[in-house]
This record gives structure tokens, sequence and C-alpha cells, in this order.
């Protein structure tokens, strides 16, 4: 069965709605988290270094945190927010009464949590560029990175979400899975001059790495040929995990 | 009686049946949930699916709208195949599940909006559609209160009233009155009526005899994933029992003594319950207290009453529908009124 795009929308829509009702509360913690790492790591732990890559390491720092903002919004909404739905709410079982199908509801989770990871990477990348941090106009070709970026998390952890059977499970998700990447992605070091040998290529597995790299590159206004490379791992990834969650969706949602 | 405010367009009873069940079966694991039921509804009735829990009422009525499959039989819903297509199947009738979904932190106006675009309407309809079913229901009062404010009754009003955006030729409930009190109950009933009377088509489970019994034109008996038996309700207790009831406070061993060597009586028991089923209770109830000076003199614990179909479930299975009493077993049940 073909994804219906208006249905997918329809479901897209009804987590729009909840979300128009708590998006205060929603939105301030998420506003400070990566500004916090800004502050404490970017300026605190920067003061004594005095300079990374060629500038400041506050200014190191920031590009890589609109992708952590991007990843954790997708991924929240992907992993407690669908199972919830899934198991508890019983929402998918309500939209399956009416012609929604599976794919669509896939289609509209996948869709509001790219909507959700631009909320948070957007919001910060507001924040860094109005302190200057992000540099104008160049770092504006960070902004396509950060819907990107939420699509390649929205499509990791609805793959993870639609296989575990218990909520528990997240905590490994998040522990170690999430947590290693936003610590080792090129975020707080450059991540190849720590490396050598098979492990430059082990670490090219890493799905953080490429947005970060994007968004970097955005950043100083650099191309190279092996963004092509980052933007080609990021389409296949997601693109092999949506194939992998459509099958186990109609497993899921349907007897 | 409360005028019709649903704005449902009368409608012509459609040719042919609604929903056309065919040795339809479903598999979990080791385990028939559902085994090769045949089903025939036809346009314009309340229709009862009738069984204790596990007897394979849910899982036959997701087999109807298409969200479970079945491991063999096939089922036609308006005559199309729904394994097929689904969506224009599903598109035509709205089912309210056994177990409530809203967003609880919305409002009913913005569930039911929510809803609405399930179904693809446009905004407009959504809006005349939802203050329609406000009244209808008659949730106006609790509009635009959070869901999560709403009592139990509410909220399983508010959860039909989603399942009738659409404006369902038909309309699925999944035992929409279970755990209501009893005034609740009454007023669901009266509001299945007249969508009945608009020439919607419904479809309930059910394990309250007594909602099958008054609701419902038509019945199906499920037990274990089979059907034992179908009809109309009263036609139903007429085919397998006499039309009335004696329950006395009878232990298995004075029943030889107090009963033994009546003809013509049909008996069940369950637990120290011993029904009789007779045309005539009371003139049996007199022969029985001639004979004996035991249980049938105490009156607290003689009842004289029409037969039901828990009457027809326990001759059939010899199990009880409501409670899940343990320990019933029927005797007896073959011998002719
Ligand atoms: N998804 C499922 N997986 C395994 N067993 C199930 C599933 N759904 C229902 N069953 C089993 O099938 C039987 C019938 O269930 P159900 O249709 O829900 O009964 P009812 O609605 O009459 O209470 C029960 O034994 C139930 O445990
Ligand atoms: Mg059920």
């Amino acid at each position: 069965m073909r994804v219906s795009p208006r249905h997918a929308v329809a479901v897209w829509r009804r987590n729009l709605a909840l979300y128009q009702r708590t998006w205060k509360l929603n939105l301030l913690p998420n506003f400070f988290e990566p500004l916090l790492y800004l502050v404490s790591i970017g300026i605190g732990v920067g003061s004594y270094i005095s300079e990374m890559g060629g500038t400041s390491y506050v200014a190191f720092l920031a590009p890589g945190l609109v992708a952590v903002a991007a990843m954790n919004g997708a991924s929240f909404e992907v992993t407690y927010n669908a199972f919830v739905r899934l198991h508890f709410e019983k929402t998918y079982e309500s939209m399956l009464t009416t012609p929604i199908q599976p794919e669509d509801v896939l289609a509209g989770e996948i869709l509001w949590a790219i909507t959700r990871g631009s909320i948070y990477g957007g919001s910060f990348f507001v924040v860094i560029a109005a302190v200057g941090l992000a540099p104008l106009p160049a770092a504006l070709w960070a902004i396509p990175m950060i819907p990107i970026t939420g699509l390649l998390f929205a499509a990791i952890g609805i793959a993870f979400s639609l296989r575990i059977p218990s909520i528990e499970l997240f905590s490994f998700y998040f522990t170690l899975f999430l947590t290693p990447l936003f610590l080792f992605s090129d975020i707080f070091f450059p991540l190849e001059e720590r490396l050598s040998g098979v492990w430059l290529w082990v670490a090219e597995g890493l799905p953080l790495l490429h947005p970060v790299r994007l968004v970097r590159a955005a950043f100083a206004g650099e191309f190279s040929p092996r963004l092509l490379w980052d933007l080609g791992y990021i389409a296949v990834v997601s693109g092999v995990l949506m194939v992998l969650a459509a099958r186990i969706t109609r497993r899921r949602l349907m007897d | 009686m409360p005028r019709v405010a649903a704005g449902f367009p009368a409608r012509d009873p459609a040719p042919g049946v609604i929903v056309e069940c065919r040795a339809v079966s479903k598999r979990f694991g080791s385990r028939l949930a559902v085994d090769a039921v045949d089903l025939e509804v036809p346009p314009g009735l309340c229709f009862g699916l009738l069984g204790p829990n596990g007897a394979g009422k849910t899982t036959t009525l997701k087999m109807i709208y298409g969200v479970a499959r079945p491991t063999s039989g096939s089922v036609r819903v308006f005559g199309i195949d729904v394994a097929r297509e689904p969506r224009k199947v599903r598109a035509r009738l709205g089912v309210t599940l056994q177990e409530n979904s809203f967003l609880e932190r919305l409002s009913p106006v913005q569930n039911l909006t929510v809803f609405g675009r399930y179904h693809l309407l446009p905004p407009a309809e959504i809006e005349a559609r939802s203050d329609e079913l406000l009244d209808f229901l008659e949730l106006r009062s609790h509009a635009d209160l959070p869901v999560t404010a709403l009592s139990g009754g509410f909220k399983r009003r508010l959860a039909i009233a989603l399942s009738l955006m659409n404006r369902p030729e038909l309309l699925i409930l999944d035992e929409p009155t279970t755990g209501l009190d009893p005034a609740v109950r009454l007023s669901l009933w009266q509001r299945v009526r007249e969508l009945r009377s608009e020439g919607t088509t419904v479809l309930l489970t059910t394990h309250y005899m007594e909602e099958a019994e008054r609701l419902c034109d038509r019945l199906v008996i499920l037990a274990e994933g089979r059907v034992v038996a179908d009809g109309a309700p009263r036609q139903l207790i007429r085919d397998v029992l006499a039309p009335e009831a004696l329950e006395l406070e009878v232990a298995p061993e004075d029943e030889r003594r107090v009963v033994g060597d009546l003809d013509g009586v049909q008996r069940l028991r369950s637990g120290r319950r011993l029904m009789l089923y007779v045309r005539d209770a009371a003139a049996l109830l007199e022969t029985i207290r001639h004979r004996d000076d035991g249980p049938a003199r105490d009156p607290g614990s003689v009842i004289v009453r029409p037969t039901n179909l828990e009457d027809v479930f326990l001759a059939l299975t010899g199990t009880r529908i409501e409670a899940g009493e343990g320990g019933a077993a029927a005797v007896d049940a073959g011998a002719a009124a």
C-alpha cells in the first residue's frame, strides 16, 4: 500500500494540534539545553583554548550543537512519544479505524519528527546567529541541513521504537547510542585528528558525524566533495531504515 | 423521545448485505481466536455479537474493518473486499473502539476536528459536523474543556461522536456501554436506536445480555471463537428454552429429592443456583412446594422470571456470559419443554 500524502498530513496535524497546546512548556527547555552547553563548554572550557580549527572554541562548538539540537528534537518524538502513542494511548489504533493506513501513520510521524527537530535546531540557530556565532549569509546553508538531520534521526529512532517490546529500552538508546554520538561526532573536537588507520573508516559509520560536518561546512562557507558523501550517507541510511520501518509498521499496527 | 439532531441524510437501506463474513478464522500463535465464523449483517439493523470476554468479538470486528487479516476466510463490507480496499471501506464506516483513545489535553471539539481530518473532511464540514454531534451526544456543556476533565460517560459519548464524524453507513461499536452506569447506558441505547431509525446499520459487541436483548434486532452468540447461535433475541430464546424460568437455591445433593422426577422440565445449574424452564413457572413452583418444604419455601431463594439470553448461553455452552462466574455446569438441557 502506498503512502497517501493527505492522510500523512492529517497524522502530522494531529501532533501539531497537541503541540500548539503545549509548545510553551516544550520550547523553553529545548531552547536552553544547547545554550547551556555553548556557555559551559564553549565559553567556560573554551577560555583555556586559544583557538580551534582557526576560530574561537565557542565558534567551533556552535555548528555541531545545531545538528545536535535537530537530532534531539527528532529523536524524542520517534522514541518515547511514538512508543506511548503506539502502546499506551492507542493513537494509531484509532487512526486505523479511518481510511488512514499504517504507511500514512509512519510517514506522518517521520514528518512530525522532522518538524520537531527543525523547531529545536532552528531556534538554536536563531540564537547563535543573534549573538554573532553564525557567519551570515554563508551559515544560512546550515538551515536545510536541520530537517535533513531530523530525517536521519527520525528514521533511526522509529526503526528502533517499532522493534522494542518495552519502554525501558529507550534508556539504552539515549545513553549508549545518542550520548556517545554527541560526544564523539566532531562536535567538541576534530575527531579525525585523534584517530588513525582503520578507525578513520569506522568513524564514518557514526550517523551524527555527517550532519555535523555539513553544518560546520556551511558555517565555514567551504564546500568540499566529501560533503556529497555525507549527504549520500544520510540519504541511504534514512531510506533503508524507512523501508525497514514500513515493513515493521504493518506488523505492529495490524494483527 | 428526543428529536433526531444528528442530521443524517435519510438513507434507503442499501440492497444486499452490509457485512458478509465467510468462514472467517483468526489464529494467534497456537490459539484460534476466531473459528470459521459466518456472519451476515443486513442493512438498517442493529446487529449484536454477544459473548464473554475472550470470545473473539473484538478480533472479529477488526477483521471486518480490515485491521486484522483473517488467517482464512473472506470478509466483504458494502460488497467490497476489505483486504483489497481498506481505505474505501473505512471511509464509509465508523468504529468506536473498546478502549477510548483521545488527545486527552485537548477539548472534545479539538478531538472531533482532528478526527475529521483523518477522513479528509473540509474544514467547513468538520465544523458543521462537530456542531451536530455535540448536540446529538449531549456534549455541548463540556465542548471546550480538556478531555481529562470529562467523566466516563462523557468520554464514551465523545468516542462515539468521533466515529460518527464521517456520517458512516455502518457504525461499529465495541462494547459501547461496558463500565457505564445504567442511566448513561439507557441514553446511549436511545442514541443507537435513533441512528438505526435514520438508516445507519449498527454492529455492536457486548457481554451484557440485557443490552443484546433490548437493543439488538439480530444476534450472534460467540463462545471461544465459534458461533453457537444466531437469530433475533426472542426467537433465540424460544428456540432453545421454554419461555419462563424458575430459579432455586438447591445444593446438587438435594436436587433429586426436590425436583428429581419432574417431567418435561429443562434444567440448568450455575453453582448453587438451579434453573428450571417451563411454560408456566408459577405453576411449577406450586407443584414443588407441595412436594417439599425445603428450598422452594425460602422466599429469598426463589425467582420466577422470563427466560433470557444468559440462560440460552448457559444452555449452549455450560458457562455464563456476564461476570465470569466459575464452576458453572449445565445439566439436562436437552429435555423437551
Ligand atoms: N493481538 C493478539 N495477539 C495474541 N492473542 C490475541 C490478540 N488479540 C486477541 N487475542 C486473543 O484472542 C482471543 C479473543 O480476543 P478478543 O477478540 O479480544 O475477545 P473479546 O473481544 O470477545 O473479549 C483472546 O483469547 C485473546 O487473548
Ligand atoms: Mg473485546
